[in-house]
């Protein structure tokens, strides 16, 4: 009886030490989702800036020289 | 001691002084009492105020730190970031503890503040104890100051709100300020759904409130639910070009314009000039800020002849053979009379539209009950808000039937005597689109409140459609509105704006709402282009040019086929590829 208390008893100790140990452990992981949530908005953000639509549309016709072809320019295909 | 006391004690009993007994004993209960009175002072501190004085105590050396929960994300239809929070640092000082130890030059240029600003600044809030030295810094730059280890100066984490398409999609998304609170636009109306709750940390500090250990969180922040809105950021971004383009061109007061999906009801695009940069808001005017193609009325003029003209064939009255009468192009109305812009002779409904006439579209009025004619306006949406949730949206004004006196019936006909915002008028064109089925007007992809209205029967509606699609032919009032290779269904307005006293002669607004393809439209967008001064005022010379580019290019990004072109004469295979 008495050894199983004593089994009982460590073993409550240990699961809280252990438990604690994990929580610590959760707060840890939580902590590292935070900061990546954080860097993923940063470099949304930056992903964002560079492809804006006005700095795509400035870098479409002033560097690559590109523009938008007129009606009779299009030539309409029949898929057969 | 024993032997002092004995001796004392001896002494005591040696020499008894009776004239000195009272003495002794009042001194005695002197003891007594003060005894007392430390003990109920014990009893106080241990026993019934230890609660509260232990709160106190750790009040010295606990502190609770607020985190800031991280505000929702706001994005377009694909899922690209209208509005996104990053990470930055304020940087506090508490000026009694504040020692620069001879570090202020550093310090200052750290802030990006001159030595001379930073020492006004400290004279000015000596007295307090919490000072915001500069707010929403560099986290870099901010870890420099932290380093730096100064007593009295602390960093608070925080989050500054950016918007990453700045002017294009401002007016619809809004801003936050500085503590992060909605302010205008949907980042208000959105806000409690944005914001998330902030968090709670408790730390241990030492003597000099320096933080020395994390002792747990008291509360998570949560942070806020992201928010998909249905507008499309490449259409949105074509149609705040097009609009800008035109307005400056025009040199008009403002423009505005609003895209619908009239199959959802989800608003595609909004577009106002002037506009404003939400990233920048140290010379915002708050005439920039409003989102006029919500928020303003105006009188829609003859863009609403195509509801009277379905008012009239819903009653049975009329139909696509009826003529109307016009002549002499000229009709008295109590003491007002209708006028047209000449005399059309005996028209069709078809010519009626195409040629705009004020004349025929009020002999309908007269004609068709008064009630069903109102039901049909009602029904549209018109006199209410679309509450779609945004912030001081218009209601628009319609006057109920039973008040209407025969002149206010007439010039009903012809988009006068009632008001709507570009919005509510684009609602309502949406259910001609969608075959008299009205969506209601929604912002938030995927969202459907309310089941769809029928306000018109569906060959009313393609019927309409059909005769619509003249207003845009070389006879019509807009030919410039034309798309190449889509069909066109629109109506154009000139309003003269009503000013004090009366009807302006030289103030007008010039509109363009229609719908493409057609047959079967994608599409619908009303543009309003408000006090043209360059010349040109009719909505067919103003807006329907707008109209025209912005569509044809959103055809192209919607990827929708072309319904008016010439049968393809090349033929490609694409099992390998087009060859």
């Amino acid at each position: 009886m008495a050894v199983l208390v004593m089994v009982s008893a460590l073993s409550v100790v240990y699961v809280k030490y252990d438990s604690r140990l994990k929580f610590n452990q959760l707060q840890g992981e939580f902590r590292e989702q935070d900061r990546l949530g954080v860097e993923w908005s940063r470099l949304q953000l930056e992903q964002h800036t560079w492809s804006s639509n006005n700095r795509i549309e400035k870098f479409a016709r002033e560097k690559l020289n590109l523009q938008v072809p007129s009606a009779e320019q299009i030539i309409y295909l029949k898929v057969k | 001691m024993s032997f002092d006391n004995q001796h004392s004690q001896d002494h005591a009993a040696k020499v008894i002084v009776p004239e000195l007994a009272g003495r002794r004993r009042f001194i005695l209960a002197c003891f007594m009492l003060v005894m007392c009175a430390l003990i109920w002072r014990a009893i106080d501190l241990q026993v019934l105020n230890n609660a509260f004085l232990q709160k106190r105590g750790e009040a010295v050396y606990l502190r609770d730190i607020k985190l800031p929960a991280y505000r929702g994300k706001i994005s377009d239809a694909e899922g690209h970031a209208l509005a996104i929070s990053a990470p930055v640092s304020s940087v506090w000082i508490n000026p009694k503890q504040l020692d620069l130890a001879g570090r202020k030059v550093e310090f200052a240029k750290l802030l990006g503040l001159s030595v001379a600003n930073l020492d006004k600044k400290l004279k000015k809030v000596g007295a307090r104890r919490f000072v915001y030295l500069r707010r929403h810094m560099d986290p870099q730059v901010a870890e420099q100051i932290d380093a730096m280890q100064l007593s009295g100066v602390y960093l608070q984490k925080e989050y500054r709100r950016y918007y990453p398409d700045g002017e294009v999609a401002a007016h619809l998304v809004g801003f936050t300020n500085i503590d992060d609170e909605g302010q205008e636009g949907l980042e208000l109306a959105l806000n409690s759904q944005l914001k998330g709750v902030a968090g709670v940390e408790r730390v241990l500090r030492d003597g000099k409130r320096r933080m020395v250990k994390h002792i747990d969180d008291i509360r998570a922040p949560i942070p806020g639910k992201d928010v998909q809105l249905s507008i499309d950021r490449r259409l949105q971004y074509l149609a705040y070009r097009e609009l800008k383009v035109a307005v400056a061109q025009q040199q008009a007061k403002s423009g505005s314009l609003v895209m619908l999906d009239p199959t959802t009801g989800e608003v595609l695009a909004v577009a106002n000039q002037p506009a404003f940069n939400p990233n920048d808001r140290s010379r915002l005017k708050p005439s920039h800020v409003r989102n006029r193609a919500f928020t303003d009325v105006f009188e829609p003029g003859s863009t609403m002849k195509p509801f009277t003209v379905a008012a009239g064939m819903e009653s049975g009255l009329f139909n696509d053979k009826s003529i109307i009468d016009t002549n002499p192009g000229r009709m008295k109305v109590g003491r007002s009379q209708v006028r047209d812009h000449r005399n059309y002779g005996e028209i069709d409904l078809a010519t009626l539209l195409l040629k705009s006439s004020n004349v025929a579209s009020s002999k309908i009025a007269m004609t068709v009950e008064p009630e069903g004619f109102w039901n049909m306006l009602n029904k549209l949406g018109f006199g209410q808000p679309t509450r779609n949730g945004f912030p001081g949206e218009a209601h628009g004004k319609l006057v109920s039937y039973e008040r209407w006196r025969p002149i206010e019936r007439a010039t009903l006909a012809f988009g006068y005597g009632m008001s709507t915002s570009v919005l509510q008028l684009a609602h309502a064109y949406s259910a001609i689109a969608n075959d008299g089925l009205l969506q209601p007007v929604s912002l938030i992809k995927g969202l459907r409140a309310e089941p769809a209205e029928r306000v018109m029967t569906a060959e009313v509606a393609i019927q309409i459609r059909a005769m619509l699609q003249g207003v845009v032919s070389k006879a019509g009032t807009a030919p410039r509105a034309q798309v190449q290779g889509y069909t066109v269904a629109g109506k154009t307005g000139t309003v003269k704006k009503f000013a004090k006293g009366g009807y302006s002669e030289d103030k007008y607004l010039g509109i363009f709402a229609g719908m493409v393809p057609a047959n079967k439209p994608e599409l619908v967008m009303v543009v309003l282009i408000d006090e043209p001064q360059a010349g040109d005022y009719y909505g067919g010379l103003v807006a329907a040019p707008v109209f025209s580019r912005i569509m044809s290019g959103a055809m192209r990004l919607m990827n929708i086929a072309p319904d008016n072109i010439a049968k393809p004469t090349v033929v490609a295979a694409l099992d390998r590829g087009i060859q």
